[in-house]
């Protein structure tokens, strides 16, 4: 499921879409025809070997060194909500019920973030749109910051009906939507769904969501079972995702340069 | 005769546009909706829903064609009137196109006029996202993000204050006495300035919680040391001083002290001057003012400004009248003489005069007529059926 959103992904976030098939078959040539090559196809090959790249190893980015389950436990991820809360879909999440107080259980947690924080990373690497989402007030600017912070996208504000579903009406013609949205609290101020999970499932925009044991986590692609009320673990959440982005931009950068570096030596081979 | 033809065929032209037959219209200003076309063919295939559409959209190239075509007409205007292209200001060119195009006129919007292109055209949003497509703002998503990241910013500057005073607690200096933000000459922007600043429409939902914070960040008592943010969002207000503008006592050669002052009720306007003589004449126009005012009302209304101070033989009256009715030029002298003997009586006195109520211009004017009326108020038979 997740090697399919990721390819999903992958497919969405190129521009030359159609011409991708048909550049693998020609990238083996062009070691042979230098002469007769465009100046583009050295960057497209570029860009083609540094995506795949990304794509050798299972850690890529290395996102499991950035937390610890010890991290999360001092954080207070594992506290849900109590019993007369829980959403019968986050059973399998939950850890147990001690004195009525829902405890999520952080081994799933961690394997779900790190599965979270790779894509997150992936999507970042290749240039993608990253939205965060949170209808607390509390964490509004906390989660604001953190997204001007990375250079991407917040929106903690009421949500209006087409911001995803009506894009070019509401924009402007040739909007570009969001290629992935963090939900860091899954539900709206009067505790019903967040209308952006319904939206972002209905355009195809994959979704990574903290759900808390009152949340229902159906509809989102990559959820991360946690605590969503507390401060520290806000904090620790917007934490990881500024690594995550940050590091993942650095990386892309890193990339860029040592390949812009080697390809100018190949096609005068 | 011909008005009500007019009208008439106006009314079979209504009736007959709902069908799809059209006429080469010749009265066009009986419906400018329908569109001159030729005989037999649709209109309503033709018609364009003009309210749908929404205010007209200009490119960025519109406006730079635009822009260029008003330097290039300015230079030739200063060639026209023979004055140096290069210092051609804006005033220059509102007098000449006032000089070339004469216009009888009223309405000033109607009269032909030559402006730089930013401020004809209203300011509008570029495209929002660069070449690869990703907006430039982190706050593009939630649709109003001028608005949005004033609020974030706003917030800032209340956390920002906060953490002042935190530090300050903790080094136990918070129950100094600060400097507070001088709030009483200025007022907040209104929701239309507001909206012109961010070049975004905002509801008055939004513009109230805008003020809510803005009143929670100036009600922590360290909030000074953000007073040039929130200057930002004020508008000075012109000076209201409650002092009376009085008029300047002055002498004359002979040593007589005078005054001058001015007044006006309705259409009539007047100036008087106010000698410290010792006699108590008084010429209106040239005239006295028993010829003048034949009605006891009206110099009644003359006199009782200086009847209430009880200055009344003191003081000699030149005065200059014009327009109006009677009484309404009665009513501008009192005003005038009032203020003239302003600058004769103490504060105590003046108090008395402002209470009484004759330094207070009177507002009131002739109401105009509406339509469908008789008059302004008088309305036409009411007829049961």
């Amino acid at each position: 499921m997740a090697a399919r959103a990721l390819t999903k992904g992958l497919l969405g976030l190129r521009h030359s879409r159609a011409v991708t098939v048909g550049y693998s078959s020609v990238g083996h040539q062009y070691t042979t025809a230098a002469s007769t090559e465009s100046p583009q196809q050295p960057a497209r090959d570029v860009t083609e070997e540094i995506l795949n790249r990304s794509l050798e190893k299972p850690d890529f980015f290395r996102v499991s060194e950035f937390f610890s389950l010890k991290d999360l436990f001092n954080a207070r991820v594992h506290l849900g909500h109590k019993k007369g809360c829980r959403h019968r879909l986050m059973e399998p999440y939950l850890y147990g019920c001690r004195l009525d107080h829902d405890i999520i259980d952080l081994d799933q947690t961690v394997e779900h973030l790190q599965l979270a924080l790779n894509f997150t990373a992936h999507v970042a690497y290749r240039g993608g749109i990253i939205l965060f989402v949170s209808r607390r007030r509390q964490f509004c600017h906390l989660v604001e910051s953190t997204a001007k912070d990375c250079g991407e996208y917040a929106h903690t504000r009421y949500w209006q009906g087409g911001l995803l579903t009506n894009g070019p009406v509401q924009y402007g013609p040739g909007v570009r939507l969001p290629d992935l949205i963090i939900f860091l609290s899954t539900l709206n101020n009067v505790f019903q769904q967040h209308v952006g999970i319904r939206d972002a499932a209905k355009m195809n925009i994959p979704t990574v969501g903290v759900v808390d044991s009152n949340c229902n986590p159906s509809l989102v692609t990559y959820p991360v079972p946690g605590n969503d009320d507390t401060p520290a673990a806000m904090e620790l959440y917007c934490r990881l995702f500024k690594m995550t982005i940050k590091r993942a931009k650095d990386k892309r950068k890193q990339m860029e340069l040592l390949y812009s570096l080697s390809a100018p030596s190949t096609p005068s081979s | 005769m011909a008005a009500s033809c007019a009208r008439t065929v106006g009314l079979f032209f209504g009736k007959c546009g709902n069908c799809s037959w059209n006429f080469n219209i010749v009265t066009s200003q009986l419906s400018r909706q329908v569109q001159r076309r030729q005989i037999c063919v649709s209109s309503a295939l033709h018609r364009k829903n003009l309210a749908a559409a929404g205010p007209e959209k200009f490119t960025m190239e519109f406006i730079e064609k635009q822009i260029e075509e008003f330097n290039i007409g300015k230079r030739h205007l200063a060639n026209m009137m023979g004055e140096d292209p290069e210092n051609f200001t804006q005033e220059d060119i509102d007098r000449s196109i006032a000089y070339l195009f004469p216009s009888g006129l009223f309405e000033k919007k109607a009269q032909p006029l030559m402006k730089h292109p930013e401020e004809i055209f209203p300011k509008q949003r570029a495209v929002q996202w660069g070449e690869d497509r990703r907006p430039f703002h982190f706050l593009f998503y939630t649709g109003k993000q001028s608005y949005y990241s004033l609020m974030h910013e706003t917030y800032s500057t209340i956390l920002k204050v906060e953490k002042h005073q935190d530090r300050l607690r903790a080094k136990g200096l918070l129950n100094q006495d600060v400097k507070q933000i001088s709030l009483s000459t200025s007022r907040w922007l209104t929701k239309e300035e507001l909206e012109a600043l961010l070049v975004e429409t905002i509801s008055t939902h939004d513009y109230d919680r805008f003020l809510q914070l803005m009143g929670r960040l100036l009600a922590m008592p360290h909030c000074a040391t953000e007073e040039e943010f929130v200057l930002r969002y004020r508008q000075q207000l012109e000076g209201q001083s409650p002092k009376q503008m009085m008029p300047a006592l002055e002498r004359d050669d002979g040593g007589v002290a005078f005054s001058t002052a001015e007044g006006r009720r309705k259409t009539s306007t007047c100036s008087v001057v106010l000698r410290d003589c010792g006699s108590g004449r008084v010429t209106i126009n040239g005239q006295d003012y028993l010829h003048y005012f034949p009605v006891l009302q009206d110099r009644a209304q003359l006199m009782f400004p200086l009847q209430f101070n009880g200055v009344l033989g003191r003081f000699d009256l030149e005065c200059q009248v014009s327009g109006g009715g009677r009484s309404s030029q009665a009513g501008a002298l009192r005003l005038a003489i009032s203020r003239a003997l302003l600058s004769f009586l103490s504060e105590g006195e003046m108090e008395n005069m402002r209470q009484a109520g004759l330094l207070t211009s009177d507002p009131r004017v002739t109401e105009r007529k509406k339509p469908g009326q008789e008059g302004a108020r008088k309305k036409f038979t009411w007829k049961k059926r």
